[in-house]
């Protein structure tokens, strides 16, 4: 019974007939998606608390060594990481409408299809962040025993590094679980069990989707755009 | 049967296994300072009947090694406050008793729950297993400070890792707190008919959410520096047992304090305020008259709370930060204290005019009033700096905090089970052993704990290996630590009587009525002793007026219930 009602007997013999996804500690459909959606935010709050604890290293570190950082940004590619910001924008752009659908009742195909859209600029973006890690690996930029730099900023280059990879590194395990979190609600999608009435979990993942999109937004000009406007003129 | 009693939703049975769980982890973090007992008051002498079994690497013929001592002491810490008080307070109270006093059939998020306890578990799991691994558990105190714990041995790396998934465990916990303390309000419960312990509930799930994901990123850049080989917190130019550290260097190792004290700071209101919360209800229920001004002390916790955040570095006056920012954090440290002692003055005013009952719950909830206030009032020389200067790092910091979590947040946490025994199973616990082990503790931890006050205002540092007799000044100080010792031995026997009336009351405790203390809250008024499997409330409660209406002119009894309507 997509998008019906469900009929069962309880542990006390009384039939409910409800919505499927209806839990029976909440009275209403609404209180539980209230309730999801409360839940959603307070958990972003916990993640821009965790992000927000490494970007007191990066201030700290920043002003310590301005130099370093400079010169580190300087490495880093503004193609790519520009690149990557317009693909994260973009599907940050087609998951809300992955939602719209949702929330407008349209056919499985279309809300499939938007996160479809959705996941393959995830993975560009992932595929263009494996490559600039590549990058890193050849020219001995990876922080640790086998950190090379030269300069008189070496060892401060090594933390300004550090902290990109560290950076960068969670924001892309938080798209890897977005993919996956995604591949999940396409699933459930697919099966037609989102309706007007009840679209909590593309709606969520949705949230989450954008919080990780957001997270990159203050990443790349910290990272990328250090001290780099001598190269526009 | 698995998802009954061992995977189960319910936030009955969860609660219940918090509660198990965490009171094997507070034994366990008191065994572990037993023997450390032991060391400071004979130190190099073999330890009795358990010393064969340290280990040959930790205790040669039963003799604690320094390293060992560093591995008791750092896992004491840990074990007490992330694995026994935190979990017992918000994992286990919060969980079995506020949806009850809330008239929810369960939390918001049931699976949430149960993946919150299990992650507890697995954190408290690796904790346990660090022991054995080489060089033993982390042994760089609790708060892990670096350089030290980035060059400890592999034992602080499974540190971070248990700390993860405790952290993990309490941001789970807390966003279903929140969310069902929002959400799952019985009609006409308000936000002013709300019990305080479910507001003392909501205070700390807020710390929790903001404070913990700071110690997270502190956790994973440590662990970056111990397995990546980053330095994020190693300065250049150390130099370890006479060589140079082979580490690119740059790092701040204050970088971690601040990260550190950033959560641990809040983690002390969390410890504290469920605490507020359990004497509070006890205390209500016991004078049978309402709070005094439960207002009052709602407003205060939220202060409290926000405060909390801004206190973080008077923990680290000693590491010439500055006298503009010591300054201020002296300042706002001096004013935390203000809405402390607004709850503490709430509380005991509450007792006058009271008809007192003296019943065990409440033996423990007054006690914790004179303690908690002496633990609060040796705070504040530690809060300003000058004399910060000469207390830091002795043993009076030991025995101020002590005597807010031991005999302040135990205390209260031993009246909530005595207060909620009968809820949970049907049955009381016998009051003449809860008498016995009531005014035992209270003696014992009053031996253990003064005297520090004395020897660390004579000086003695903590983390001693041989409790400060190296030392000339120490030596005379040190003989207290004999009697101080015994009083701890003393201690371990008289919690065997809460042992024995925990488990032997499950069967032959009296059985109890459904209201037996003739409670006011909803968990007592609305549903069986125990609480109904599925759901707990076989009607879902309607509420019609505030928490506390005790001895109301004109009622029918002492205490009126939350959901008995007007009139009826």
């Amino acid at each position: 019974m997509p998008n019906g009602v469900a009929a069962h007997a309880d542990e006390h013999g009384h039939v409910h007939v409800h919505h499927p996804a209806h839990q029976h500690h909440f009275q209403t459909m609404q209180q539980q998606q209230e309730a999801s959606a409360l839940g959603m935010w307070l958990f972003l709050v916990t993640e821009i608390m965790f992000f927000g604890g490494l970007l007191v290293a990066y201030m700290l570190y920043r002003v310590w060594y301005p130099e370093a950082w400079s010169e580190g940004s300087e490495e880093l590619s503004i193609v790519l990481g520009g690149t990557n910001t317009l693909v994260l924008i973009g599907s940050s752009l087609t998951m809300a409408f992955a939602v719209r659908a949702g929330q407008t009742g349209r056919a499985p195909k279309v809300i499939v299809g938007w996160l479809g859209i959705t996941m393959a600029l995830g993975l560009t973006f992932l595929v263009i962040k494996f490559f600039e890690y590549k990058e890193k690996f050849a020219l001995g930029h990876v922080p640790g025993r086998n950190f090379h730099a030269e300069g008189p900023h070496a060892a401060q280059l090594q933390i300004f590094y550090s902290l990109y990879f560290a950076l960068t590194g969670l924001h892309a395990l938080h798209m890897i679980i977005g993919f996956g979190l995604l591949s999940v609600i396409a699933w459930m999608a697919w099966k037609g069990r989102f309706s007007e009435e009840w679209y909590t979990p593309l709606e969520m993942s949705g949230l989450y989707w954008h919080f990780v999109d957001i997270v990159w937004i203050f990443l790349f000009p910290l990272l990328y755009l250090v001290d780099r406007a001598h190269q526009l003129s | 049967m698995f998802r009954k009693y061992l995977f189960s939703t319910d936030h009955k049975v969860i609660g219940l296994q918090y509660a198990l769980t965490s009171l094997v982890f507070l034994l366990l973090g008191f065994i572990l300072i037993l023997l450390i007992r032991w060391q400071l008051a004979y130190p190099g002498a073999p330890v009795p009947v358990v010393g064969p079994w340290l280990g040959e690497a930790n205790a040669p013929g039963g003799v604690i090694l320094p390293e060992f001592y560093n591995q008791l002491a750092a896992m004491h810490g840990t074990i007490m406050v992330f694995l026994g008080v935190v979990p017992l307070a918000v994992g286990a109270f919060g969980n079995y008793v506020t949806p009850l006093q809330l008239g929810a059939p369960d939390m918001a998020f049931p699976r949430l729950n149960m993946a919150s306890y299990w992650v507890y578990f697995t954190g408290g799991v690796i904790m346990l297993a660090s022991f054995f691994v080489p060089g033993g558990a982390a042994n760089s105190g609790w708060t892990s400070y670096p350089p030290l714990a980035d060059i400890a041995t592999s034992g602080q790396t499974w540190w971070l890792a248990g700390i993860l998934l405790l952290s993990i465990s309490s941001l789970l916990g807390s966003v279903n707190m929140i969310t069902t303390i929002v959400q799952l309000r019985a009609p006409g419960l308000t936000w002013f008919r709300l019990p305080f312990f479910v507001w003392s509930q909501l205070v700390t799930a807020f710390l929790l959410l903001l404070a913990f994901p700071a110690l997270q990123a502190a956790a994973l850049l440590q662990g970056m520096d111990r397995l990546a080989g980053t330095s994020f917190f190693l300065p250049s130019g150390l130099v370890v047992s006479g060589r140079a550290l082979s580490v690119a260097g740059g790092g701040s190792a204050l970088l971690w304090q601040h990260l550190f004290w950033f959560l641990a700071h809040p983690e002390v209101y969390v410890l504290i305020l469920p605490a507020m919360g359990i004497v509070a209800e006890v205390i209500a229920n016991n004078t049978r008259k309402s709070l005094w001004g439960y207002r009052l002390m709602v407003y205060s916790i939220f202060v409290l709370g926000f405060l909390s955040f801004a206190v973080w570095a008077h923990h680290m006056f000693l590491t010439g930060m500055g006298t503009a920012v010591s300054a201020f954090f002296q300042a706002t440290t001096l004013i935390i204290s203000i809405p402390s002692v607004v709850v503490l003055s709430a509380l005991v005013l509450s007792l006058y005019g009271g008809s007192i009952r003296f019943t065990v719950p409440m033996l423990f909830a007054l006690a914790f009033l004179p303690m908690f206030g002496l633990g609060g009032l040796s705070g504040l020389p530690l809060g300003l700096a000058p004399s910060d200067i000469a207390l830091h790092d002795t043993l009076y910091v030991v025995g101020h905090f002590h005597y807010l979590v031991a005999p302040g947040t135990i205390f209260a946490l031993f009246a909530g089970i005595y207060y909620w025994y009968p809820k949970i199973t049907g049955r009381m616990m016998n009051s003449t052993l809860g008498a016995i082990h009531f005014a035992g503790s209270l003696v014992c931890m009053n031996l253990i704990f003064m005297p520090m006050f004395i020897q660390g205002l004579g000086g003695v540092n903590r983390r001693l290996w041989d409790g400060g007799q190296q030392y000339a000044h120490a030596q005379e100080l040190a003989r207290l630590n004999i009697p101080m010792s015994h009083a701890s031995w003393a201690l371990a026997l008289f919690q065997l009587f809460f042992i024995v009336n925990l488990f032997g009351s499950l069967k032959f405790g009296r059985r109890a009525t459904t209201n037996p203390w003739h409670a006011t809250t909803l968990e007592w008024t609305a549903t069986d002793s125990p609480p109904l499997a599925h759901g707990n409330f076989a009607t879902p409660p309607r509420v019609y007026r505030d928490a506390y209406e005790y001895s109301v002119p004109g009622a029918a009894a002492d205490f009126t219930p939350q959901n008995e309507q007007a009139g009826s």
